[in-house]
Formats: structure tokens, C-alpha cells, sequence
């Protein structure tokens, strides 16, 4: 598409004003009025929760238009997995209650489809949409999608691992199936011309021996009221046969995102609404004593809050409302810390349960006396922030019984019950809408300013946003737990691995279990990782691919380290020792798109490999890094990453996750790691805290390794796995220096380079 | 006290009735509703709140309202004048150098001011220029080649 084509799409939806109409506007009323009035909202905020004008606004208007159409609801039983189905639902829009998601094809001719994931950069409200109008058989303009408002979406889950495109893509593309099939049953009708006679395309129906005799989808949908439930039964098309899948797509979100009118939810704005800022502990564990709040009051225009453990400052400006809570004096019981940075991987050795043996077989003393060489080794991992650029935002309303949130949320539904209860309404009466979130990464499936929000709202009977500021967000972030691996391991005269003992404690399972041909071996874990109480001083929680990260690290680190023992080329060692086609395969192609040459490490090029398997994708790279033995720091030149993950839907999508992957993943295998002292946590900003920047990244080729014949695998989260290892290996291969520790900092580096 | 503050926004006279310590980005942001204009971090470091005070990238969220009286300041809503975008907008979306978008606004405009200073950029320059911008979803590869896109066509303009 050429770049002047983009703004002719009336897809994408620009709902407000122009700049400069906005600034004019502005500027008079604070002239007219002479008062700091914020700008109130023209209309309600746009976003993937609203796509367009296209449909009413309120419940009423909208179960009415609900009710005209061709509706197919889409149920996740069958083939999801058991957790969509399993939990409690309620607050449906209408209907039948056992199903996720559905579509509409309007008399007008358009498809809405309606489903409470939601868009955090991974791209959903494109791929969606491509599926639809694939099966469909529809024009992808015609499509539009509305996300993550559980006033008119079914009851979700929750946007995580990567579900999004695995587990509902196929269902959708199923009902979208399934609404084909009747356009045909009615058409044949309509034309009087035997279903098998006709063809769909591009939102029409044919006759096939006269093309003149047709009808279109909005004709048929015309006056008519069928709900369907899907069946399954119709057959989806062919990877042969697709005109929008496989197909790069403009992003649907690109242009409001480059011109800044792409609403997130701390960019709402409702007339009266106050902005909170919230008196916040010094640390995880410390009790309010007392708060003296009578200096705050004396600023014009605070109002302040004190409801139980809930302190805060509202003003109409949010900047004021900052400078005002740090006019209060509080005071706080801080617990004692116990633990710091340093202690905690010996704490939590100390505090695990004992290991649950998951995958094992074979025997390993039989395993132990094949080995001629054996390894044992210990692997650290530390805390990681999700570090979102967007923190957690929420604006909340309240009408008599009735609230409506929106939220930077990736479990809409989740945040809908939890301020359901906090408030004592019934969920039904609780509408969380989900503009665009501005990054996720497993951080925002908790939403607890969500829930302050409403509470303040409903304590000063108007609206008040609460957007955490960055110290905030470091101290509640749910982080990816620290984490230890203790490996034995030992591979025979052939190099073949002989035996294998994993133990993982508080990584959680999640690509513990390794890939490779090993005859006697057993994999063991202790403790999920997640869930603010027990064996952290704080909250953990799922981090982009939870668990896969520090596993991979640990097992590809191993197998990289048994390899350079035995004197093997990493890549060579690690074919001799697969039977897995789609392991191999990947691994190949990562090699040869690299230009792999074999050597035994370390070959001082600074080359490194990783495999592993994430979210159904298999996943391959080849890394190569320089590093600066004087300052111990290193630089990640290029990598080459070689990805199955089944039929690829949007291939320009897949490989931006990849790249993002690769790029974010830098930051955990370099830089990225919480400071802390008990409940204390030392990082507040990005001045200790480490992100990624452009003169890290290094260049980066992604090899999509086709798979038609397997449906849609995740795409967001498998590449980031391999970073740890892919660095540690490269490091290794550089210098000889093997570090067991990520981040990999320079100080860790010339440790390392100390010891070699 | 409200202190008067005038300056231009985006291309129009505006007078502000603010007390002049105020943050910058959170006038913007409540008082002028242009929300384009994104919170990060506060201190400074991240980029995101970035916009243009006379021609040159500026963080908003250290900027009070009194630093910008007199002066010419651009955010994002200003970049595209009658729904024309600039050559980087247009680079952004054709490289699909974007995925949350959080960052994307102090993105472009850090890009657009570089650009002016730097109208044949060399890969480097670009990656010097863009360094104290943040982006956590890993956009960085396409973000570079937009930037080279935006160069090459704003040359040709210059050109014509």
C-alpha cells in the first residue's frame, strides 16, 4: 500500500478534533473563563474499545442494534484451553451465556466482532480482523473490532500468554466460517440457486455460471434477526487459498498512534473530573501510623481522602495534587528488611519445598555411570521490572449504582469483578472499558489502581483518574521473580548427553522441561513464582513468557558449557542430541541464514546459540557479541532468529515480536534488575533501572520457518526466551568466560573474565 | 496566583491563565487537552513527553509553564497541520515502527527536531540522536529505518 493510501482509510478512526481547532477552543475557553477549567470530553474516548461512530453508545441503543443482523456467537470450549470455561461469567450483554466472543454482520454490510482481549502493542486489532474477513470472506475494511469493554464484550480471561492469536484466532475464523454458511443458505434462497452453485467474495454472493445473479452479505443480512452458535462444522479455508492471512497489513492502530490521537486511558477526560495523587508506604510490609493531612487542606482547590488505608490528595490539575501530598507528614512502621538483592537466592533456596518431579525417565545413576565428563551448575536470575512506558492509569465515574472505568488493563473482566466488590455493586453494574494499553508484558493483568479510582470516585462523587507515577509503578509491579536452577548434567565419550537433573525453584515450570534426545534425566520445580505473599518481599507475576526466561537461560547455558567441554560446535552438539523435526528444523535455518560455520567454543568470534520452545513456537538464534574485557561491557552485534510458529497470520506482525523480543530480552540478559532491601524497593526511575536503548540493538534478521499445517502458535513471547543464554554463550564463545548470573553486568562480566 | 503566559502552540497564539510553576506536559495535558503528549516517567528520562520548543526537542515533564512564555511549542497534534502528516508519521506507519504507541509521540517528535539539525543522517547519527528515548516494546529496529525513510523523502522535498 502506498503511504498516501493510508489516510484514505476510514477504518482507522480519528475521532477528535484537529490540533489546531483543539488548541483554539482551549485557548478561548481559558480566556472566556479566566479559570483553569480542564477541557472537557466532546464525545466518549475512542479506542479498540470503540472503534467508531458505527454503533449506538448505551447498553439500550446497542442490544437493540444487537438484535438486527446475522449474529454468530463464538464459545472457546472446544478448543481452548479449560480456563476459559471454567471460570464464573456474568454481565453478558444478552443472550445465551457459554460463549467468549462474537460477531455481527449488519444491514449496512459491516462486521463487528466483539471480544474482551485486548490491544497492548502485540497487534490483535489487526490479526483479528484478518482472520474474520479471511473466512469470511469479506473486505478487511469492512471489519471492524471492538476490544477489552465489558459492556459489550462477553466475559474473558484476560490478554496473556499468548492466547490471543493461538486460542481464539481459530475460533474466530470458525464463526466467521459458520456466518459464511448461512449468507450461503439464505442466498441460495434468495437466488433460488442451489447453495453449491454459489461463491463468496469480498462481502457478495455469486451464482457461478452468471456472475450478474448475486447478493450482498448486507442485503441478505437485511431485516433479518439469526442468532447462530458455532458448530464447528464449517470448514475453514485453505492456506492455499488465503487473500488477507499471510498478508502484511497496515496497522489499524498506526495512524492514531502517529499523530498522538490514539486514546490510552489516562488520556479521557470527563467534565469535574479530579486527579489523584495517593499516599504510598516507603516499603512492602509497613503500617500507616498517621497522617497528618491539615497543611495539604490549606491548598486551594484539594480535596483529601482518608478511607481506611486509602490516603489521597485530589485536585483538578494532577501536578497540584502531586505537590500537595507531599505536604503531608506521615509516618509508617517499617518492617525490619530481612532480605536484599544479594541474600535472596540463598532465601529462597532456604525457603523452597521440596522440587515436584514433572517430565522424567530413564535412570539417573544408570545415566551418571555412562557420563565420561559431568557439570554440575547453578543458575541466578533476578527480579525484573515490566516497566510498561504507560504506568497503570485509570479514570472511574460513578452514577448512582452504576460505575464505568476506563482502565490500562489486560484482564478487563478481572478488573471489572475487583471493583465490583471493592464498591459493592453487582459486576453487572461495572463497565470497564480498555482503550489502548501502552505495554503489558504480564504487568497490567493486575489492576489496583483501577479499583482506587473507583473507590475515590465514589468518595468525592466525581470522576478521578489515578495514574501511577514511575515510582509507583516500580514499587507495585508485579516483577518477575528471582530465580535459581541447579543443574547436573554429563555427556558420554560421543558427546551424546548422557544424563540430565533440572531443578527450577520459583521460575515456575514453564519451559523447564528441555527438548533434547537424553536417555535418563528429570526435571523438577518448586514454587509458581507468582503472588505477592510467601518467599518474596513483594509482588510477583507473570513477565513476558513467565518461567521460559530464566529456564532457557539455565538449560541452553548448560548445554552450551557441556558442549565447549566436550570440544563439539555448539550447533553440532545440539543436532547430535535432538530427535525434535521442528527443533531441528529451526536450529538450521538459523544457522545457515547466520552462515554458521562450526568451532569449538570458545572460538573467540563471540558467536552464541540458544533453542527453545514457547507458547506452541519453536524458536532458534545465533547471536554475535563483542565484548570490552576493560569495562566488562557487552555489545550485541547481530542476531539471526529462526521461528515455527505454525500458520503465520500477519508475517510483518510476527517478525516485529520477534525484534521486540530480542530487543526487550537485551535488557533481563544485560542490565535489568530490582534493587531492593526488604520491602524497600531502590529503583524508582530509569536512572538505576536499565531499559534497552537504540545503541544496544543490534541488527536483527528473523527467518519465519513455515508450518501451514499447524494452526497459529503465540508469537509475542517465544523470542525473549533465548536472550539470556544466546548473550552468556556469545560471552563465553567471545572469551571463555561462562557467567551463571543474569543480568550480565558489567561488573558480573569482568568477574567472570577474572575467573576464566 | 494565575500568572498570563502567551506563547504559540502548534502555529496558534494561546493565553494561559496558569500559575507559571506548573508543570509544562500537565498543562498541556489537562489544562489544553492535548493528550498526545505522553507521562513516562517524570524525571526526565524516558522521552515520552517529548515536544518541540522553538525547533528543539524538549522534555515536557521538566519544563514549567513559565519557560515556554513567548516561545513557539509543537506536540504531536501540531506535527500534521489539516491532516497532512509529516514525512516521519508516514515513515512510522510504513515501517510498522510501532506497537503500544505509548512512546511514539516523543519519538517522532525527537526525529522531526533531529532531522532539521540533521538532514543526512548516517545510521549512527540516528541512533545517537534517538539514545535517551525509551521504547519497551522493542520497536527500535523499524524506528531507525523510519527515521532513514523520513530523511531520504524530506531531502527530496528540500530538493524539489
Amino acid at each position: 500500500m502506498k503511504t498516501e493510501d493510508y489516510l484514505a482509510l476510514d477504518f482507522i478512526d480519528v475521532p477528535t478534533l484537529p490540533a489546531d481547532v483543539l488548541a483554539e477552543r482551549a485557548a478561548e475557553l481559558l480566556r472566556s473563563s479566566g479559570a483553569m477549567a480542564p477541557r472537557s470530553a466532546e464525545a466518549e474516548p475512542a479506542g479498540p474499545g470503540k472503534p467508531a461512530e458505527r454503533f449506538p453508545l448505551n447498553r439500550r441503543e446497542f442490544l437493540t442494534w444487537l438484535s438486527t443482523g446475522i449474529v454468530i456467537f463464538i464459545s472457546l470450549g472446544d478448543v481452548a484451553d479449560a480456563q476459559e470455561t471454567r471460570r464464573q461469567r456474568s454481565g453478558r450483554p444478552s443472550g445465551p451465556s457459554d460463549f467468549n466472543a462474537f460477531l455481527r454482520i449488519g444491514e449496512d454490510g459491516r462486521v463487528t466482532c466483539f471480544t474482551g482481549k485486548i490491544e497492548m502493542g502485540q497487534g490483535p486489532i489487526t490479526s483479528l480482523p484478518q482472520m474474520l474477513a479471511e473466512d469470511l470472506e469479506v473486505p478487511l475494511e469492512s471489519v471492524d473490532i471492538v476490544m477489552g469493554d465489558t459492556a459489550l464484550c462477553p466475559w474473558d480471561m484476560g490478554t496473556h500468554g499468548s492466547m490471543t492469536t493461538r486460542s481464539f484466532g481459530p475460533n474466530l475464523r470458525a464463526a466467521a466460517a459458520e456466518a459464511k454458511a448461512v449468507l450461503l443458505e439464505l442466498a441460495a434462497e434468495s437466488l433460488k440457486v442451489p447453495p453449491t452453485q454459489l461463491t463468496a467474495k469480498d462481502g457478495v454472493i455469486f451464482d457461478q455460471q452468471n456472475k450478474e445473479h448475486r447478493v450482498t452479505y448486507a442485503q441478505l443480512a437485511k431485516g433479518q434477526k439469526i442468532e447462530r452458535h458455532l458448530t464447528g462444522k464449517a470448514a475453514l479455508k485453505e492456506p492455499a487459498s488465503f487473500n488477507v492471512m499471510g498478508k502484511p497489513q497496515v496497522r489499524r492502530d498506526s495512524l492514531g498512534k502517529v499523530t498522538g490521537k490514539a486514546q490510552y486511558a489516562g488520556d479521557v477526560r470527563l467534565p469535574g473530573m479530579l486527579y489523584a495523587s495517593i499516599l504510598r508506604p516507603p516499603a512492602h510490609g509497613a503500617k500507616l501510623k498517621s497522617a497528618e493531612t491539615d497543611a495539604c487542606k490549606q491548598i486551594p482547590g484539594v480535596q483529601v481522602v482518608h478511607e481506611d488505608d486509602l490516603v489521597a490528595v485530589l485536585h483538578q490539575f494532577p501536578d497540584v495534587a502531586e505537590a500537595a501530598l507531599a505536604k503531608i507528614k506521615a509516618e509508617f512502621e517499617v518492617p525490619e528488611p530481612t532480605v536484599d538483592d544479594k541474600t535472596i537466592f540463598d532465601h529462597l533456596l532456604k525457603v523452597a519445598q521440596e522440587p515436584r518431579v514433572g517430565a522424567h525417565g530413564g535412570d539417573l545413576e544408570e545415566g551418571t555411570k555412562l557420563a565420561s565428563k559431568k557439570f554440575e551448575s547453578t543458575y541466578l536470575n533476578s527480579y525484573v521490572s515490566h516497566a510498561a512506558m504507560e504506568t497503570h492509569t485509570a479514570l472511574a465515574q460513578i452514577e448512582g449504582d452504576k460505575a464505568t472505568v476506563w482502565a490500562s488493563t489486560q484482564s478487563p473482566f478481572g478488573a471489572r469483578d475487583q471493583i465490583a466488590r471493592a464498591l459493592g455493586f453487582p459486576p453487572e453494574n461495572v463497565r470497564v472499558i480498555t482503550p489502548f494499553v501502552g505495554g503489558g508484558f504480564g504487568g497490567k493483568s493486575q489492576s489496583a489502581q483501577a479499583v482506587e479510582a473507583a473507590r475515590l470516585a465514589k468518595a468525592v462523587g466525581k470522576p478521578v483518574q489515578v495514574c501511577r507515577t514511575r515510582e509507583e509503578e516500580f514499587f507495585y509491579d508485579t516483577f518477575r521473580p528471582a530465580a535459581v536452577v541447579k543443574i547436573k548434567s554429563g555427556v558420554d565419550g560421543a558427546g551424546k548427553i548422557a544424563f540430565w537433573d533440572y531443578e527450577v525453584f520459583f521460575a515456575g515450570e514453564r519451559g523447564a522441561s528441555h527438548f533434547y534426545s537424553i536417555p535418563h534425566h528429570r526435571t523438577a520445580a518448586s514454587g509458581r513464582g507468582f503472588g505477592g505473599e510467601g518467599p518474596h518481599p513483594f509482588g510477583t507475576g507473570a513477565w513476558r513468557a513467565p518461567g521460559n526466561n530464566t529456564n532457557t537461560f539455565a538449560r541452553e547455558s548448560q548445554i552450551d558449557l557441556m558442549a565447549a567441554a566436550a570440544g563439539v560446535d555448539p550447533v553440532e552438539s545440539r543436532l547430535q542430541n535432538l530427535t525434535d523435526a521442528r527443533m531441528v528444523r529451526v536450529l538450521k535455518a538459523a544457522a545457515e541464514r547466520f552462515g554458521w560455520t562450526p568451532a569449538k567454543a570458545p572460538s573467540k568470534r563471540g558467536y552464541g546459540v540458544a533453542c527453545g520452545i514457547d507458547a506452541g513456537s519453536y524458536v532458534a538464534a545465533i547471536a554475535e557479541a563483542a565484548v570490552d574485557p576493560k569495562k566488562g561491557t557487552v555489545q550485541v552485534k547481530r542476531v539471526v532468529c529462526a521461528q515455527d510458529m505454525g500458520l503465520v497470520v500477519n508475517p510483518e506482525g510476527a517478525k516485529i515480536q520477534v525484534e521486540g523480543c530480542i530487543t526487550m530480552g537485551l535488557g533481563y540478559a544485560l542490565s535489568e534488575e530490582i534493587h531492593f532491601q526488604g520491602g524497600k524497593v531502590l529503583d524508582t526511575n530509569f536512572d538505576t533501572y536499565e531499559l534497552p536503548r537504540f545503541s544496544w540493538v543490534p541488527e536483527i534478521e528473523t527467518v519465519l520457518v513455515e508450518n501451514k499445517e499447524l494452526p497459529p502458535q503465540g508469537g509475542g513471547e517465544p523470542a525473549i526466551i533465548l536472550m539470556g543464554a544466546l548473550v552468556a554463550n556469545a560471552i563465553h564463545d567471545a572469551t571463555g568466560a561462562r557467567l551463571f548470573q543474569c543480568p550480565m553486568t558489567p561488573e558480573r562480566v569482568k568477574a567472570a573474565l577474572a575467573k576464566a | 496566583m494565575p500568572d498570563s503566559i502567551a506563547f504559540k502552540l502548534n502555529g496558534k497564539p494561546v493565553h494561559l491563565g496558569v500559575d507559571g510553576e506548573r508543570t509544562l506536559l500537565w498543562v498541556l495535558r489537562t489544562d489544553l487537552g492535548l493528550t498526545g503528549t505522553k507521562f513516562g516517567c517524570g524525571e526526565g528520562h524516558c522521552g515520552s513527553c517529548t515536544v518541540l520548543v522553538n525547533n528543539v526537542a524538549s522534555r515536557a515533564c521538566l519544563l514549567k509553564a513559565k519557560h515556554v512564555a513567548d516561545k513557539e511549542v509543537v506536540t504531536i497534534e501540531g506535527l500534521a497541520p489539516e491532516g497532512k502528516l509529516h514525512p516521519l508519521q508516514k515513515a512510522f506507519m510504513q515501517h510498522d515502527a510501532l506497537q503500544c504507541g505509548f512512546c511514539i509521540p516523543g519519538m517522532i517528535l525527537t526525529g522531526a527536531a533531529f532531522l532539521k539539525t540533521h538532514p543526512h543522517p548516517t545510521r549512527e547519527q540516528i541512533v545517537r540522536g534517538l539514545e535517551q528515548n525509551f521504547c519497551r516494546c522493542g520497536a527500535h529496529v523499524r524506528i531507525i529505518q523510519a527515521m532513514q525513510t523520513a530523511a531520504a523523502e524530506l531531502g527530496n522535498m528540500v530538493k524539489r
